[in-house]
């Protein structure tokens, strides 16, 4: 039980956030979006705005400087006059005052040969092509044994197509780079970024600077969820401004155009189909995926590899097709392919239970495999049975009575729902000193950012415990990338990766502590390339379950969700505190996930319309009643030194799922198409 | 363009008297923030629907992004850096930490501002939206606050923990330390006298 | 932002005298201003009500309630009076945006709040009601949360005010200060349907100044129910505020109000002309629903409000019928 070690300063307003660090003399930058949905720029008027008082540049491609080509596309910001889809940045104002930077941007004058954007996704679009692999790397198509005929030869059969909507991050700090060149020509960025030593990486190649040029401070970050996982044009925008204009700047991307320029989940077309013997055993499953990427770069999200890892079936199948549209290019949110593919398997298994009449919690104990099905290869660890049954008894799920709509209170009808939960315990290499002070205090520092995840704590608990120290002895630094260079916070591999190379670095200073410590202190530092390199083969995957009781309201479609339990199996728990939050959250975001969340693209102009707060619906305070999340003991030996799992994704993963068939049993419609709205669901009912 | 236009106002943020040079489009969040270096407020969608920019103003929570400063020349501000007294953190504050009610933070200082004021409205007996008698002063359980703290989106999910903070601030019975507005007004007063 | 140039006034005769071409009155800001920064709106100037001497509630002895345009959306809602006389009122305020907004809003000023359309608040798209002439893209495009009832071919939008669909109910007036006298109009007056002008939300003329609203008193219960996919802090899809009077199992006064439905609070006098003299039964409830919705027009992607509507006319009433 060990309570932020940030917390005071996150109470009384002292955690300083990108936007906020005091820069001498900044002035502020508005970025112009694209108002054609594809195209060229053929001209952009300055005039008016560069006469304003108080306009100190505005930057288009027309005078941008020149930039290296950067590892991703979205980054080449002004660098050619392509318009790749509406809403990319196409110029940008600096001025003294942020007022000042807006309306001049508003005076900024583009002129466009615009072409007609394509920007829906649809099953047969002329475009799908098969990408040579998926988010992560992953290989795009699986196949094993006869799935096809398998299927056919079914006694019970679910063939069901769902949608997943695009969503979008919103994480409450909007994307934001204070920039600022030094006098010695480096460039310091305060930075809401998941990753500071990618974001050096990145930024300095773009810049033609060495890495150690360049210095990204984001000691706090105000959420992520994977949209500040990698850097975003405002980043590039700002450093390029403030070199140009001899000053630092500062740029929070508004609200609206954060729908545009800093990623968003793709939408998803899955055809699910599961043949089964009568008692639910499945013989066959085919999980096939469309989505979209954008002719800027190739992002496919690897919706269906959680299908490889699930339930055991002898024939078995899945692609993944995705086309280039005239959109922004999609990427990371929570859970990136675990989140919609466990959406459509864990709603076609429930859909399979009441096909074969089997109770949806024994089917998923019939299923559950040995080995990792398509791989062969043994589980580190696999507790998925566990979780199913410890969240039956704590939630009361014994003698549910399967038939829809036959629970009523007045004018709402109620229902459970149960899905599975899985997501992949990864680790990437990295480094960390820990330095033991003269004082008897430790300095521990790793290039880690904590987006709220606890992660500064946790790893503060990893390296007392390494160390044998009292907590309050360590000085756990992280956000900062001229600390040991550190994997991204992503793929809920922070704390199993960063406390590896935590716990290397103290076990390693353990070693040199001998009697005093000299004045200057003794320091130890660890990289934990080779251990990794040679880690053993194993099937590596956390698992959970969620349990859901909602009540549709008969009259208005209205769905609410009284109580949700989530049950998880993910190693070893090493901050309870902070890992009930993640959980709970990543709940909460699948709430919205299933009720709420859509960006909705116009077909006309070719952007997503809803780009506000008001209009793309994130869960409020009043949509979360009873909700809980617990874990069971478990043990893995082939983990990390720590022997944990990553929490951050699992929580929404078949979150969405759990309250869809939550839903399909209180009212009997399944709704296929996330998310389940009054307006979907009140013309069945 | 128009040139932009100016114009002189005071403001009183907790306890402190400043005097400043306004343009009339700056809102108080960009006030607070940019110019007098009070950078707790916080500012997540510059337009009202995230509650992120949430102060006492006048002794009422309030979107600091939609409240034209120029407007408010003369006005009481309590801003998150205002919720501890001589160090010592309010009652709500303890409770945000000890039931672990924030992750990444960024939406906690309108939060607790909103709290605080919560717990001042409930006080008054002001209803909400789902208050059944309407005509009946509420008791604060957590349906009530679950709707009353609804104008403060947390994208992190940290709902549960922000209800039991307010649950367990709430049944304090000395909660002298929530009225940070009566008493930054003393601290002005007493600068004054 | 436009930069504008801001004047407090303290008294309706300075607050009309320093309105003058392009200049808005500032009462909360909570929908100007962020109309503002959109740059959907433009003004000039801002002439600040707030502090005019129109924040009193105040009751006649006759029931009559006059609520003052400065008065906050939760001074309204929190006001003993309309607590305990007008709770359907309270509820109505109290469904609305959040406690923060309703802290800065004023009854003026959520009156007068605009339209709201996803294109309306794209200055980047074309839109009749932000630049007439331009064409409206929602008709065809994106509608869901759109206009069902009174829209036009120039403008589907609808109006967002949980407050102005309770007031429409309870029959309430608007007070005007206009250059030549004040008037009171009653609110389905004060409020028009798009038509071929939809920049036009209201019946006001430029300079017009609401100084308050007259509530008459209602002595039978009433209710107001919204649904939105949100829990809170959210526009409604549908809304509706209801009264019923039952004597001897008739219905002899029904008032019916629908929000989210048209560019105005919507009226449902087909529906109360169908309740009036009625027995009060379920079939009469869904007999008056489909009477009212019968003009219905649903665009491309909001058919769903249409059953929605028609539901919670039928609940609202059933739960009147009940509690009489």
């Amino acid at each position: 039980m060990t309570y932020r070690l940030e917390s005071r300063d996150k109470v009384t307003g002292r955690a300083r956030y990108a936007f906020e660090y005091p820069v001498q003399d900044p002035a502020y930058l508005s970025a112009v979006q694209a108002h054609a949905g594809r195209g060229e720029v053929v001209s952009v008027d300055t005039e008016s705005a560069r006469r304003f008082p108080g306009v100190l540049a505005v930057l288009s491609c027309e005078n941008a400087p020149r930039l290296a080509e950067p590892s991703h596309g979205e980054l080449a910001v002004f660098q050619s006059r392509t318009v790749s889809y509406r809403g990319q940045f196409v110029a940008a104002v600096v001025a003294e005052t942020l007022e000042t930077a807006r309306e001049a941007a508003r005076l900024v004058r583009v002129e466009y040969a615009a072409e007609e954007p394509d920007v829906l996704l649809y099953t047969n679009h002329p475009g799908l092509y098969k990408p040579e692999q998926v988010n992560a790397g992953i290989a795009t198509d699986t196949e094993l044994g006869d799935p096809d005929g398998a299927f056919a030869d079914s006694a019970v059969r679910v063939d069901v197509t769902y949608t997943t909507p695009a969503e979008h991050n919103n994480p409450m700090e909007p994307h934001t780079t204070t920039a600022q060149w030094n006098e010695d020509g480096t460039l310091t960025l305060y930075e809401s970024t998941q990753g500071p030593s990618s974001h050096q990486r990145t930024l300095a190649q773009i810049f033609g600077l060495d890495k150690d040029q360049v210095r990204v401070v984001s000691t706090h970050v105000g959420g992520g969820f994977g949209s500040k996982g990698t850097p975003r044009p405002n980043s590039v925008l700002a450093a390029m401004a403030a070199r140009e204009v001899g000053r630092p700047v500062k740029f929070a991307v508004p609200r609206q155009q954060m729908f545009a320029t800093t990623g968003y989940r793709t939408p998803t077309i899955q055809r699910m189909r599961l043949g089964a013997a009568p008692d639910g055993r499945l013989d066959a499953i085919m999980h096939d995926v469309v989505e979209q990427t954008s002719t800027v770069e190739e992002f496919a999200e690897q919706a269906a590899a959680p299908t490889r890892v699930m339930y055991r079936a002898p024939h078995r199948r899945t692609t993944h097709r995705v086309t280039r549209l005239d959109v922004p290019t999609p990427s990371w949110m929570r859970a990136p392919g675990e989140t919609p593919g466990m959406y459509a398997l864990e709603s076609a298994m429930d859909e399979l239970a009441v096909a074969a009449g089997v109770d949806p919690v024994e089917l998923r104990i019939r299923n559950d495999p040995d080995r990792e099905p398509e791989s062969g290869l043994p589980f580190s660890s696999r507790n998925l049975v566990a979780c199913l049954e410890e969240g039956a008894d704590r939630f009361g799920w014994a003698g549910r009575d399967p038939a829809p709509r036959a629970r009523r209170v007045g004018r709402k009808l109620l229902g459970t729902g149960v899905a599975a939960a899985t997501y992949p315990a990864r680790r990437n290499p990295g480094r960390a000193t820990a330095r033991a002070e003269s004082d008897g205090t430790f300095t521990v520092r790793i290039a880690a950012s904590d987006i709220g995840t606890g992660a500064r704590t946790a790893l503060a608990l990893i390296a007392a415990e390494t160390l044998k120290a009292d907590l309050d002895l360590v000085r756990m630094e992280v956000g900062d990338s001229s600390f040991p260079t550190a994997s991204v916070a992503g793929g809920s591999s922070g704390t199993a990766s960063w406390g590896t190379a935590v716990v290397r670095a103290c076990e390693s200073l353990r070693g040199r502590l001998n009697g005093a410590v000299p004045p200057e202190g003794i320091e130890a530092s660890a990289d934990t390339t080779s251990e990794l390199k040679a880690e053993e083969e194993y099937a590596r995957h956390g698992f959970g379950a969620h349990f859901v009781e909602v009540e549709v309201d008969m009259d208005t479609g209205e769905v609410r969700v009284p109580r949700m339990l989530g049950v998880f199996a993910v190693g070893r728990i090493i901050n309870p505190v902070t890992a009930r939050s993640q959980f709970i959250g990543g709940m909460t975001m699948g709430i919205g996930m299933a009720l709420m969340e859509e960006s909705v693209m116009d077909g006309e102009f070719g952007d997503y319309l809803n780009r506000d707060l008001a209009q793309y619906h994130v869960p409020s305070c009043a949509d979360v009643r009873d909700i809980e999340a617990v874990w069971v003991e478990e043990s893995d030996p082939h983990l990390n030194p720590m022997g944990s799992k990553g929490i951050g994704e699992i929580g929404i993963v078949g979150a969405a799922a759990a309250v869809g068939n939550a839903v399909a049993h209180a009212c009997g419609v399944r709704t296929r198409d996330l998310p389940i709205t009054p307006a979907k669901l009140l013309p069945h009912l | 363009m128009d040139m932009p236009i100016h114009a002189d106002i005071t403001l009183n943020v907790n306890g402190r008297e400043h005097r400043l040079t306004v343009d009339t489009r700056a809102s108080l969040l960009d006030v607070l923030r940019e110019d007098l270096g009070l950078t707790g407020s916080k500012k997540g969608c510059d337009h009202g629907q995230c509650g992120a920019c949430t102060i006492l103003l006048d002794g009422r929570r309030a979107n600091g992004c939609l409240a034209l400063a120029v407007a408010h020349d003369g006005a009481d501000i309590v801003t998150v850096e205002g919720l501890a007294q001589d160090g010592e953190l309010s009652a709500v504050q303890r409770a945000f930490i000890e039931n672990d009610a924030f992750q990444c933070g960024y939406c906690t200082p309108g939060q607790l501002c909103s709290a605080t004021a919560v717990l001042d409205e409930a006080a008054r007996g002001w209803p909400s939206a789902v208050t059944g008698d309407l005509a009946s002063a509420p008791p604060l359980d957590d349906t009530e606050i679950r709707e009353r703290m609804s104008g403060n989106l947390c994208r992190c999910g940290a709902y549960v923990g922000i209800v039991a903070a307010l649950r367990e601030a709430a049944g304090e019975p000395n909660r002298a330390a929530a009225d940070p507005l009566g008493a930054a007004r003393q601290i002005r007063e007493g600068a004054r006298a | 932002m436009r930069p504008f140039a801001y004047a407090r006034a303290t008294t309706a005769e300075d607050a009309m005298a320093e309105h003058d071409s392009g200049a808005y009155y500032l009462g909360g800001g909570t929908n100007l201003v962020d109309l503002m920064r959109l740059g959907v709106e433009e003004p000039s100037k801002l002439v600040d009500v707030t502090r005019l001497p129109y924040d009193r509630i105040e009751r006649d002895p006759d029931g009559t309630l006059l609520i003052g345009a400065a008065v906050t959306n939760s001074g309204l809602a929190a006001d003993r009076t309309v607590r305990e006389e007008f709770p359907m009122l309270a509820k109505a305020v109290l469904s609305g945006a959040s406690g923060q907004l309703r802290n800065l809003a004023t009854v003026g000023g959520n009156l007068l709040q605009r339209t709201r359309c996803p294109y309306f608040q794209d200055a980047s798209k074309p839109c009749n009601k932000r630049e007439p002439g331009t064409g409206c893209p929602a008709r065809d495009g994106e509608n869901q949360n759109l206009a069902i009832m009174g829209h036009s071919a120039a403008c589907v939008a609808t109006h967002p005010s949980d407050m102005a669909v309770a007031l429409m109910a309870l029959d309430a007036s608007v007070r005007v200060l206009a250059r030549d006298g004040e008037r009171t109009v009653p609110l389905d007056g004060f409020y028009r349907l798009p038509g071929n002008e939809p920049e036009r939300d209201t019946t006001l003329d430029p300079g017009d100044l609401i100084t308050g609203v007259v509530v008459p008193p209602l002595r039978v219960p009433a209710v107001y129910r919204k649904v939105r996919e949100r829990a809170s802090f959210a526009f409604a899809l549908v809304s509706v505020a209801a009264a019923l009077e039952v004597r001897g199992g008739t219905i002899q006064d029904v008032r019916l109000a629908l929000g989210g439905v048209a560019h105005k609070p919507w009226r449902a006098r087909n529906a109360e002309d169908v309740l009036r003299g009625a027995a009060l039964t379920g079939e009469a409830f869904a007999r008056a629903a489909d009477a009212e919705l019968a003009a219905a027009e649903p665009l491309g992607h909001n058919g769903y409000k249409v059953p929605l509507a028609r539901n919670l006319i039928v609940q609202a009433l059933t739960e009147l019928g009940e509690r009489s």
